[in-house]
């Protein structure tokens, strides 16, 4: 039996709401689908005395639209989307089939119905190390993300390599999605390759006191080919031990006009694969696929923070981008 | 408790005003403070499916969809219309599933089942003749730890009437023995 610790729910009705409780609040956090939050709360890895539950705002923030703004057309995703709602959506279906397919993956049924998007671009970073209870956690005598010092996955580490988790934050990345964040000093668009930190203590550049509210794709992406693809031990229970999403675009005589791979559940940061502008001109076929396999293996350093073999992550990472990214050449 | 806060919750159709600590979950307000310990506590922290409930909004329809009541906490569940395993039956009977449930002895130690229950019953509420593929896509987020899972799945066949239960299950018709005969059966037996 787990419980919760002594704690305070306020319960806003409005998006001005939660941001003023969160700002009047110390050390205030976030509750929406709880999914995330609760078990981590449950372990003691949060220290906080109030929660701000975000269902008063499902009306305001549950929305799949289309529609033009600064930058051009755009599909927006409010963060209150349920995970399951986004698997089944006939915009996200037609438009972004990688997200609904990484949303179709992402727990189980109930645990989709629960967790929200917003819940799971902000997912907080996980290790074998941290996602113990409290007991377990003291046997070891803590680690650099709560209540120790010292890094049990590297030796002398200073930096908390606790692996980004989360399916939506990849395919987002690689559609160059962005997220529109409201706190007490306003409103701020950031772009997803900037949202990600390289810390596994706080990933995000979300401050204490704003709320993610939006998620939106440039409509442009709808028309890229796409893929995710997920590995982990077992479907329903398991994070993923790799996470990756490709997409890109191909002209009529089959070369590659723009491309973005994103590798994930490595470190904090979900990991854009760099240096990728010399392929552009490249035919989409199984020498790029085996190409990009070859750079990502060389860019991503899988470590023992997620409770599945490096070694065998390691290798079988490039396997996986070069299936990957055949399935999206051939959508 | 001196901080506690009034909480209402509606539960298989009948409104309840309890007063608990805050941080009090769901689960903990249907077993220790409802009485309802139908919904079990396995995991407690979402891993397991053992606490499985339907929730929806208290002006839609219908029964709802499954969530985990030991990672929700009771006062954000307050406007959600919630049914648990005890509000599955009516005064009619029990509801198909229980009754497919017990016809094919889909139960080992027992302890997932309500929750395997009641993910079944909102499978068979959106989709009336599920394939097998589709009933272990909808139970996969409800372990049973003792791997039953193929009288399971059959069960829940049994209720979307695809098959009958397998011959080698006891079936509702075979009566028990009173537990007293039982008794004194095994004690003639005895030299």
């Amino acid at each position: 039996m787990l419980t919760l610790p002594r704690l305070q729910l306020h319960r806003p009705g409005s998006v001005r709401e939660a941001v003023e409780l969160l700002a009047s609040k110390p050390n205030a956090r976030v509750l929406a689908g709880g999914t995330d939050i609760v078990p981590n709360l449950k372990h003691g890895i949060y220290e906080t005395e109030h929660l701000i539950a975000l269902r008063g705002l499902s009306s305001e923030l549950r929305y799949v639209r289309r529609d033009g703004g600064r930058d051009g057309d755009s599909i927006r995703l409010g963060a209150l989307c349920t995970i399951d709602q986004l698997s089944k959506d006939p915009d996200v279906l037609q438009s972004l089939p990688a997200l609904a397919d990484a949303c179709r993956q992402i727990a189980g049924p109930q645990l989709r119905k629960m967790g929200t998007l917003g819940g799971n671009l902000c997912l907080d970073t996980r290790c074998v190390y941290i996602n113990q209870s409290y007991f377990w956690r003291s046997a070891l005598g803590f680690c650099l993300k709560k209540d120790g010092t010292a890094c049990h996955v590297v030796a002398q580490g200073l930096r908390c390599v606790a692996a980004a988790s989360n399916d939506t934050a990849p395919v987002l990345l690689a559609l160059g999605a962005s997220v529109r964040i409201v706190g007490p000093r306003g409103e701020r668009v950031v772009p997803l390759a900037d949202f990600y930190l390289h810390d596994g203590i706080h990933n995000t550049v979300l401050e204490p006191d704003e709320l993610l509210v939006e998620a939106a794709v440039p409509l442009p992406a709808a028309r890229l080919k796409q893929a995710f693809f997920k590995l982990r031990t077992r479907a329903a229970i398991d994070y993923s031990a790799i996470n990756l999403a490709v997409a890109l675009a191909v002209s009529p005589a089959g070369l590659v006009t723009a491309l973005r791979l994103c590798v994930s559940a490595l470190a904090a940061r979900p990991a854009l694969i760099n240096r990728l502008q010399d392929l552009v001109g490249q035919p989409a076929d199984l020498h790029l696929a085996e190409e990009l396999g070859r750079r990502a293996q060389k860019q991503c350093k899988p470590l023992t923070n997620i409770g599945v073999d490096p070694a065998y992550r390691r290798e079988i990472l490039p396997v996986l981008v070069r299936r990957t990214v055949l399935r999206a050449i051939a959508s | 408790m001196s901080d506690s806060v009034l909480i209402r919750l509606f539960v298989n159709g009948e409104e309840h005003a309890l007063a608990a600590p805050p941080q009090r979950t769901l689960l903990e307000a249907l077993r220790y403070d409802l009485q309802l310990t139908g919904s079990k506590q396995g995991c407690d922290k979402g891993d397991c499916g053992a606490c499985t409930v339907l929730v929806r909004e208290r002006s839609a329809t219908g029964r709802g969809e499954p969530i985990l009541a030991c990672i929700t906490l009771a006062q954000d569940a307050q406007d959600l219309a919630i049914i648990t395993i005890e509000g599955l039956a009516t005064p009619a009977g029990l509801d198909p599933i229980q009754q497919a449930f017990a016809d094919c002895g889909a139960l080992q130690c027992g302890f997932c089942q309500p929750g395997m229950m009641l993910s079944a019953r909102a499978l068979l509420d959106r989709c009336e003749r599920p394939s097998l593929p589709q009933i272990q896509d909808a139970l996969s987020g409800n372990l049973c730890r003792c791997t039953g899972y193929t009288k399971i799945y059959e069960a829940i066949q049994v209720a979307a009437g695809l098959r009958e239960p397998s011959s080698r299950a006891p079936v509702s018709s075979e009566k028990a023995l009173p537990s007293d005969q039982v008794a004194y059966a095994v004690k003639e037996l005895l030299p």
